[in-house]
């Protein structure tokens, strides 16, 4: 029981709001301790950890990229091009993007897209001149809206998409563990039933894109 | 073979050079601060394998001394003009968006690649490598045909990561906070709870606390995957599949993506949900999770439904 602490100290420092670094590093010790490992095994396990999960960090090296094009105005030409096209509401574009990346994760290509390869550059940008398009008065906190909502389609994209594709790791993680229990289960029967839920998410994240557009279009008439 | 240490020198190098320009940046009084912060993580990407577990694990608490003293900020400032950008923007658009697209067509084509031809690249991480690859190409291309200063790109680029600041190691930080978790057996102990809790003869409020048991694990861990094993072992196996029949595929998928519906409520999943209100310099931390819970709730009831439905 003594080391669900870590688990307390995780959501006291998150509501507390204390620097998370510091939040989780006290989270570790105070886990590692109650199970009874010494304070260096604790920061040589988080070390190897650390070192192990590199990957995770690597995709700022687009930054310089996305830098130089977003200093020679890639957001403001997204902006146009969407200002150009008729009917691109922003509660279109984002479906268009939701469908998109869930389809690119479908057949595994989860890396293709991202928040600092695409929604940065591209999707949040061309989704607040879309927002603009129909409310020329938008405020600050509805363009935070619209950003938020271009990332967190990202997300459910991503996710509600990946497990649709055979060699992702959560289905190996899930073949590996149900064969811990003796039961041999081919990938492509969890490929198979993360499709009723995909299909959900694009029809629920759907609707609420469709009132979220609605929502600004709104705004505008009463601000008319 | 490329391999992923390939990415790791290209990623310890783009830090080091953030570094050194982030030192010698007069206009941000924490300058030092952020030198010493990214110059550590260019250290453990380029020198991570020999510095042994104790090693990297004082680099860690290096830099959270430097985060969690408040050492890192941003220059205020920096911008190119908007109006310097939208003159540019109407001169290069259509080139700037083709070279924004380089990045993903070249993950999207490696992939494909290094699969098809073994031996150019490690198969199992070409993805990654792809993407390496792709930013190498974007900015050769960007660089010869937009003539910027030499430093340009380093410089922008380093002035969106100062945007990000310390939430940029937060995802890698929660991953190693797992592995602390996993050694210490708290998936165990919370199982065991989860166990005990159900109320006996209900199939429904079976499925219904693996559903919800694996929603809230994943918001505590910030990865369905860690509350996987935790939540079967709990709840799926021993219940849902043992005393009830159920199919256990059917558990297993759906139960993995009521999961999903969990990272997307949890400022745990930081690399989803606050790296990106980060970059996107959103004013409320939390305005990505506020977006996605209209959704991650209405789906997490679908997922347990379909579990009802479906398994059984």
């Amino acid at each position: 029981m003594l080391v669900l602490i870590g688990i307390l100290i995780i959501i006291a420092g998150f509501v507390l709001r204390f620097n998370p670094l510091l939040v989780i590093m006290a989270s570790a010790l105070a886990t590692g301790l109650a199970a009874g490992l010494d304070i260096a095994a604790i920061i040589a396990a988080f070390g190897k950890a650390f070192n192990d999960t590199r990957y995770v960090s690597i995709i700022w090296i687009v930054l310089p990229v996305i830098g130089l094009l977003e200093a020679y105005g890639l957001q403001q030409h997204a902006r146009t091009l969407i200002g150009r096209m008729k009917g691109a509401t922003l509660g279109r574009l984002l479906t268009g993007y939701l469908l998109l990346r869930q389809g690119m994760a479908a057949v595994g290509l989860t890396s293709v897209a991202g928040h600092a390869q695409t929604v940065r550059p591209l999707v949040a940008p061309m989704a607040e001149a879309a927002a603009e398009a129909a409310n020329p008065a938008l405020t600050d906190d509805q363009r935070e809206e619209v950003k938020a909502h271009a990332a967190a389609t990202d997300n459910i994209g991503l996710f509600f998409g990946e497990d649709i594709f055979l060699a992702i790791g959560s289905i190996l993680l899930m073949k590996g563990v149900l064969e811990g229990y003796g039961y041999q289960i081919e990938p492509l029967h969890f490929s198979l039933w993360a499709i009723p839920t995909a299909i959900a998410a694009f029809l629920i994240h759907g609707f609420r894109l469709r009132r979220l557009d609605r929502r600004m279009a709104a705004k505008t008439e009463a601000a008319a | 073979m490329i391999t992923l240490g390939f990415v790791y020198v290209l990623a310890g190098l783009t830090f080091a050079l953030f570094a050194v320009l982030g030192a010698l940046d007069r206009s941000n009084p924490k300058r030092f601060g952020n030198a010493a912060f990214w110059g550590l993580l260019a250290l453990s990407m380029l020198g991570g394998d020999y510095l042994g577990d104790f090693g990297n694990g004082l680099l860690v608490l290096a830099l959270v001394a430097i985060a969690g003293t408040g050492q890192i900020g941003r220059a205020p400032g920096g911008d190119v003009p908007a109006d310097v950008q939208a003159t540019r923007a109407a001169k290069h658009g259509p080139f700037l968006l083709l070279v924004a697209l380089i990045i993903p067509a070249a993950a999207l084509a490696g992939t494909f690649l290094f699969k098809w031809l073994p031996g150019l690249a490690d198969p199992k991480q070409a993805t990654l490598i792809s993407l390496a690859l792709g930013v190498l190409i974007a900015l050769a291309v960007g660089m010869a045909r937009l003539k910027p200063p030499l430093l340009l790109p380093a410089q922008q680029g380093r002035r969106l990561l100062d945007a990000v600041g310390w939430a940029a190691i937060l995802p890698q930080m929660l991953a190693s906070l797992g592995a602390v978790f996993a050694l210490a057996g708290v998936g165990e102990v919370v199982g065991d709870l989860i166990g005990t809790a159900i109320p006996q003869g209900s199939l429904f409020g079976a499925v219904l606390a693996f559903g919800l048991g694996m929603a809230l694990f994943t918001m505590v861990m910030g990865n369905a995957f860690a509350a996987f094993p935790v939540m079967l072992a709990a709840v799926g196996m021993p219940l849902l599949i043992k005393q009830y029949g159920g199919d256990p595929a059917v558990v297993a998928a759906i139960g993995m993506l009521a999961g999903f519906c969990g990272t997307l409520m949890t400022p745990m999943a930081a690399n989803f949900n606050l790296v990106p209100a980060a970059l996107l310099e959103l004013k409320n931390p939390y305005g990505v999770i506020k977006a996605q819970i209209g959704t991650a709730l209405p789906l997490l009831a679908v997922n347990i439904v379909f579990i009802w439905l479906f398994a059984f």
